[in-house]
């Protein structure tokens, strides 16, 4: 597509996403550009310098470097599943279709990134409890959510409609995040093997400090994984009205 | 509103009974949808022996588990059905035109299926019992309280997603994907809790299950009745 065509507005199929500003293929922005070098840079130093650095654990010894890819992933998912949340309820209460497309955004990532936390928790797991998976509190809640999200998009890979599909993963990704804290509770009276979170005050100052730069690294990389499939998804819908309209065009035509 | 509907909850009353009663009406008069579903909690039982082996110690402590999974297994199949009838002949349609709150709808379709379900388990709750060598329970007004609590939080959230799933392609998938992440804490104070008064309950573990139990049915009824308006307009 040329660069002059590419952001005509386009006809809105339904006349609640009409009052919006119309959906536009979003143009280079300069932050995303620099946010997709800084990043992955930032991240990179990040983990070469603490996984190099950090004294070995007194228990574990080299494993506990895992921490820094494994404890921020799950803090990414965290932040994907929140953000779900608060642009489901963006979209119900608004119906802007941009809300819908940022909820579909973050639990794709959000999925991927806990995906990825089970995976490194396991692998963490194996030599430190003998064992890949153990059905504990905060196992099989983290299985849980990952399933949840697995869910909401077959949900929306399996509805064709995009009002329908709008609204019906809104629904879920809110009732889904309703119950997060209900599974993290109930398995709480259940004997726990994982451990609690570390605190700072019985943590090595410089494993805090490795930990929270991590967090804050894989931060960007969540932000910079949204901001791209976002862009990518309202594109896709662009397209998808474009070629509606046309359709439409064609019939009244002939 | 400028229609003359009729409001007040002896309006809302007669109406969530209106759609129970026909949903039941057209359930009964087919009956083959219920008579294969019970035969399939059947089999999910017998499976469940075959697959855990003939131990009598074993099934029983088993046997609280495998009555609710066959539970969640044979009910799912009913969800879907009851939005089913309504699509074939495009009668969704006309049932959200008629005037009164679409909450109604799904009340009215929440208790026929509970129905639905509550009548598989008085089949597949003595079946159980025999096939497990579970002996009647001392405590057995609890058990079926637990019983009907579980089954109230599980018919509430299937009856919202089936709304969904039912309308989009593959169902069959989608209904369980969606639904059973939705229902481990359920299942889980259900199964604790059936297990505990099974075993005679000595160390009264029973009753913070089923407060709990309780809680979940609350939360997933006010929160699927106010879902349920969103999922079905349009």
């Amino acid at each position: 597509m040329a660069e002059s065509t590419r952001r005509e507005p386009v006809p809105q199929p339904s006349a609640r996403i009409a009052r919006h500003t119309p959906l536009v293929t979003p143009a280079p922005a300069r932050w995303l550009t620099a946010l997709t070098w800084f990043a992955p840079l930032f991240a990179m130093a990040a983990q070469a310098y603490f996984v190099s650095q950090s004294a070995p654990d007194r228990d574990m010894g080299h494993l506990q470097k895992i921490m820094y890819v494994h404890v921020p992933a799950a803090w990414s998912a965290f932040l994907a599943f929140f953000w779900v949340f608060a642009q489901s309820i963006r979209y119900l209460v608004t119906r802007n279709e941009r809300a819908d497309l940022q909820a579909a955004s973050a639990a794709e990532v959000g999925a991927v990134f806990t995906g990825l936390t089970l995976a490194l928790g396991s692998i963490w797991g194996r030599p430190t409890w003998g064992i890949w998976w153990t059905w504990d509190a905060r196992l099989t809640s983290t299985a849980v959510l990952f399933l949840m999200f697995v869910g909401y998009l077959a949900l929306r890979g399996l509805t064709d409609d995009p009002d329908r599909r709008a609204r019906w993963s809104a629904v879920v990704g809110i009732l889904g995040a309703l119950n997060v804290p209900i599974v993290y509770m109930s398995v709480k009276w259940w004997r726990t093997l994982h451990q609690p979170q570390s605190s700072p005050g019985t943590l090595d100052p410089f494993y805090t400090l490795g930990l929270r730069t991590n967090a804050v690294a894989f931060s960007f990389l969540l932000i910079l994984f949204i901001a791209h499939r976002y862009r990518t998804h309202v594109a896709q819908r662009v397209r998808e009205m474009a070629q509606d309209a046309a359709a439409l065009q064609r019939r009244r035509t002939t | 509103m400028t229609t003359p509907v009729q409001a007040g909850w002896r309006a809302d009353a007669t109406r969530v009974m209106a759609v129970c009663v026909k949903d039941l009406t057209a359930e009964r008069r087919t009956k083959s949808n219920f008579n294969a579903i019970v035969a399939m909690a059947g089999m999910i039982l017998l499976l469940f022996g075959f697959a855990l082996g003939a131990d009598t110690e074993g099934l029983r402590n088993a046997a609280a588990g495998v009555l609710w999974l066959t539970i969640l297994f044979s009910g799912v199949l009913a969800f879907n059905r009851s939005y089913q009838i309504e699509l074939e002949s495009g009668a969704l349609e006309q049932l959200l035109l008629y005037p009164g709150e679409r909450w109604t709808i799904f009340i009215g379709k929440v208790l026929a299926n509970l129905a639905f379900v509550l009548s598989m388990e008085a089949i597949t709750l003595p079946l159980t019992g025999v096939l497990y060598h579970v002996s009647f329970p001392e405590r057995w007004p609890e058990v079926l309280g637990v019983l009907l609590l579980g089954t109230v939080g599980f018919v509430t959230l299937g009856t919202l997603y089936a709304a969904m799933a039912s309308r989009s392609r593959s169902r069959e998938v989608l209904l369980p994907l969606l639904l059973f992440p939705m229902l481990v804490p359920l299942l889980l104070s259900a199964t604790q809790a059936t297990a505990a008064l099974l075993g005679g309950d000595v160390m009264g573990d029973s009753r913070t299950w089923i407060r709990l139990l309780a809680t979940f049915d609350v939360i997933f009824l006010v929160g699927a009745t106010w879902a349920f308006p969103y999922v079905m307009e349009g």
